[in-house]
Formats: structure tokens, sequence, C-alpha cells
């Protein structure tokens, strides 16, 4: 569990609540002990700073390089996107899912919302997804699989071991996303 | 108040959930008070998860003195152009029209603040009324809840705005995380008890027996200056911190804004600590308790 900033105490009690073990990560050390990584929501270019700071880029970009399942909500996804527009000029990414997004692409704050969200690979019933500030798909590649969109957008991606949501599965009292990326992407 | 409380199926906005769920994305970080576009930008640049606009840092503002208000929707304008995070205002305590204009100028979290002058000496504002979602001040834990109770989705402890020292921070986050810890141990009975001693409704007493934490995030506020002190409060429990004339009132702001993000998320590592500490040049002057005529920790009821 990335925990440099943001929503993380949230996804840890998600993970733990699914029977999973979780650890904050802050430093490159602690990094390789994990089996998969969770990329929280909060503000991406607060962890992007940080990230350098504390010599976390190359990695991270290794452990992606390599295969490691990861799952990035909002601001993760963010990180993990192919392309990313109105961020800042200096603002990096990952590109282990080819999505490009736009950040705060539904607006800010006072255009916030949840909603229903119905996605297949877990079934009924519907998810309460929340939106925060939260960043749109504006184009997902052929290799991705879309596996939910609201309002024709992709709101939930895969590609190979890499899951991106563009809302906050943490902020509901509901595991079943989580228990999808732990038994379908890392294979517990 | 519970988060998991039946929002409907559709889509909705300015729900308890989307306006908490904000504050759940800066914790960990740390926002910053400031005044110009400038300053934003260099909140920003040193990691800042949220700036604060506002046309005077408490310091100034305690110098000055006279009646401080909302600040200028095109000073908050051109600070909203400026960054990509997050843009808090402040309101004065009660104005609720000076917070249907921040949020008609689409703000990210107003502040309902002791720091401007209130403008109503009994009645916060409605804070249920509004699609924005609003922090609010508190010096103990019955007036967390009374704020929680007219819909603040955030919590901040005050602590004493504008004075560089961080002692009434920490009383104020003790106090409240002391009598959470405190009602945990409560049995039912004294629970009726608790909520007339701390003037707060009885079902959020009962919900905080419960589940052992507030509502809202706590975050921590008033007084802060250095690296350490950031770290004080996070370590003491609170979950972000604000960071006002702290910053820009320093002989160097850039490298104390970055030691005080990078404090703050490693608050719970002395050798990272000790790092970040070094060669900040002068922090503010700050004043003592015993120096000030205004408290402003004690305007809010």
């Amino acid at each position: 569990m990335l925990a440099l900033q943001g929503a993380f105490a949230r996804h840890v009690a998600a993970i733990e609540r699914c029977g999973a073990e979780a650890f904050e990560v802050r430093t490159a050390g602690q990094l390789d002990r994990g089996d998969a990584l969770v990329l929280p929501g909060g503000e991406s270019t607060t962890m992007l700073k940080l990230l350098a700071t504390f010599e976390l880029v190359e990695p991270l970009r290794k452990l992606l390089a390599d295969g490691l399942p990861v799952f990035g909500t909002c601001a993760g996804m963010i990180l993990l996107a192919a392309d990313v527009t109105d961020g800042r000029d200096d603002q990096i990414s990952f590109g282990a899912i080819d999505l490009d997004v736009r950040r705060n692409g539904y607006g800010r704050q006072v255009d916030s919302f949840e909603t229903d969200l119905r996605v297949a690979a877990i079934g009924e019933p519907a998810l309460r997804a929340v939106f925060i500030r939260a960043p749109l798909v504006e184009r997902a590649g052929p290799e991705v699989e879309v596996l939910a969109s609201h309002d024709d957008v992709p709101v939930l991606c895969r590609s190979g071991s890499v899951l991106t949501s563009s809302f906050h599965p943490e902020l509901v009292d509901d595991d079943r996303l989580h228990r999808y990326f732990l038994d379908e992407l890392v294979g517990r | 108040m519970a988060d998991n409380e039946n929002q409907g199926t559709g889509s909705a906005q300015g729900t308890i959930r989307v306006k908490r769920g904000l504050a759940e994305m800066l914790k960990g970080g740390v926002i910053m008070d400031v005044v110009t576009p400038e300053q934003a930008k260099i909140a920003e640049d040193a990691g800042a998860s949220a700036v604060m606009a506002l046309e005077r840092v408490p310091a100034d503002i305690r110098a000055d003195g006279g009646i401080a208000r909302m600040s200028d929707p095109e000073m908050i304008e051109g600070i909203k152009e400026a960054v990509t995070i997050p843009v808090m205002a402040k309101a004065r305590i009660g104005h609720f029209v000076e917070a249907q204009i921040l949020q008609a100028l689409g703000v990210d979290y107003i502040d309902e603040s002791e720091v401007l002058t209130p403008a109503d000496e009994t009645h916060h504002i409605d804070k249920f009324a509004f699609t924005v979602p609003f922090v609010c001040g508190a010096t103990n834990l019955g007036e967390a809840l009374r704020r929680i109770s007219e819909g603040a989705c955030m919590i901040r402890s005050k602590g004493e705005a504008g004075t560089g020292n961080v002692v009434e921070a920490v009383r104020h986050l003790r106090s409240i995380i002391g009598d959470i810890r405190r009602i945990t141990q409560a049995d039912e009975a004294e629970l009726f008890d608790w909520a007339k001693q701390l003037q707060a409704p009885l079902p959020l007493v009962q919900e905080i027996a419960e589940t052992g934490s507030l509502q809202v995030p706590l975050f921590c506020a008033g007084g802060l200056a250095t690296p350490a002190d950031a770290a004080l409060a996070m370590q003491l429990g609170a979950e972000a911190v604000f960071v006002g004339s702290g910053i820009f009132k320093s002989s160097n702001p850039a490298p104390r804004a970055k030691a005080i993000v990078e404090a703050t998320t490693n608050y719970n590592d002395a050798d990272i600590l000790a790092k970040v500490s070094r060669g900040l040049g002068a922090p503010m002057t700050g004043i003592g308790m015993d120096e000030i005529d205004v408290r402003l920790a004690d305007r809010g009821w």
C-alpha cells in the first residue's frame, strides 16, 4: 500500500477485511516486500513529488515493468496512465496501462458525485461508486479491458496485471473490487 | 451519520460520502495558506495537498487588527487558475452568504473559520444546505461534534492561528483525542452524561463509543511552524496538517514548505525528520500565549 499521502488507511482496512495482509510503503526497501501494490486516491502532484524525493520512481518503474500486480484508484490511476492532460507541465506517469486521462476531468469538488455502477466482473448488486475530482478516461488502448463505464466513459479498466478505477472503492463498505483484485490479478 | 447510509441508487452530488471523501483524499498531506498565485505555485511545487486562498495570513490579520472577511473572488480565482490541487477558502463564522459566494466560485472546500471575524455570535452556517464541503475548527470534542451535527465534513483542531506557537494545537488535539479514548471506555449510562457535558448530540457520542473515532477526518491547525511541529501533530493523532503563517512568514518558504510535507509523510521516522529539519533558515518568530490580546480559538460556539 503506497502511503505517501491520501486515502491509504481506508484501502488497508478493505484489504484486511478481504483476509489479505497489508502494509504501508514509504521507502524503496518496503516496496520490494509485497506481492502486489495499491496506489490510493489523493493528490497525484503531491504523490509524484514525494515519489521523487524518497527515490521511489525508478524502483516502482522497474516493478511495474516486471509485472507487479497493481491497483490504482483515482490519483493512482493517473500515476499509472500512459498520458495525462490538464496536469502540471512536469507531471510524469508510469504508462503501465494504455489510457489517456484528463485530471479533474469531471470537474471540481462541487461536481463530484456518487452513482450506481454495474460491473459484470463482480456481479450484482451494483457497486456504489464515489467520484471525487475524478480523472476522466479520454482514450483506452486496444489491449485495455473496460470492466465498467459510466455515461459511456470507461471508469474501471484492466490491462494484464494492472487494474485502475477513476472512482474510490475504498470509500464504501463493499470490498468486492478489492477481492477481485486479490483473486484475479494477484492470484492469492 | 454513518457513511454507509443509503444514499439512493441514482447519481447524487454533495452527499455526505462525496463531501467527506475529499477530506479522505487530503489525509497525510499539508494544506498551506497562500495569499497570491505565486505562493500557491510554491506550495504546489513543495508537495502541498491543497492550498487555502486568503487575503492575509493569520499573523498579519492578528497584527493589522480590524475586521477580517472573505477574500476577494478575483484573488481566489487567480489562485484556482495557478494550481491543479484543491483550493479552499475561508468564510466568516455564521456568514452563509460568503459561503454561497465561495460555492458559486467553485472552491473545493470552505473553512468556516475563527481566523476571520465572526458574523454571527450564536449560529454557525447550516452546512447541509451546501454541495461544497466544509471544514470547521474545534478546541474540544463537544465543539467538534456540534460542527459535525451542522454538517461539517472535516474537523481541524484550532490551535492559535498566526502565533507560530504549537502549544494550543497540542492542547486541542490532546483534548479531542483524549475524550474520544475516554468515551470508548464509558458504559451506556455514562454516555448520556458525556453528551450533556460535551453539549453534543447523544447519537454522535454513542457512535464514537462504538467506533472509537471521530465521524470525519481530524486534521490539525494553528501555530505549526516547523517539520517537527507537523510530525508532532501527526504522532498525536492528527490525520493531516494545515500550515498557515508558518511557511510564508519564515525566512525561506520553499524549502521549509517541502520539509514540512516530507515530515508529515514520514512523521514516525526520526532519521528522516532529522534530515529534513536541517538548514531551513529562520522559522517565523512567533509569540507566546501571554503576549496576545485576542484568542482566535475562543470564537465559535
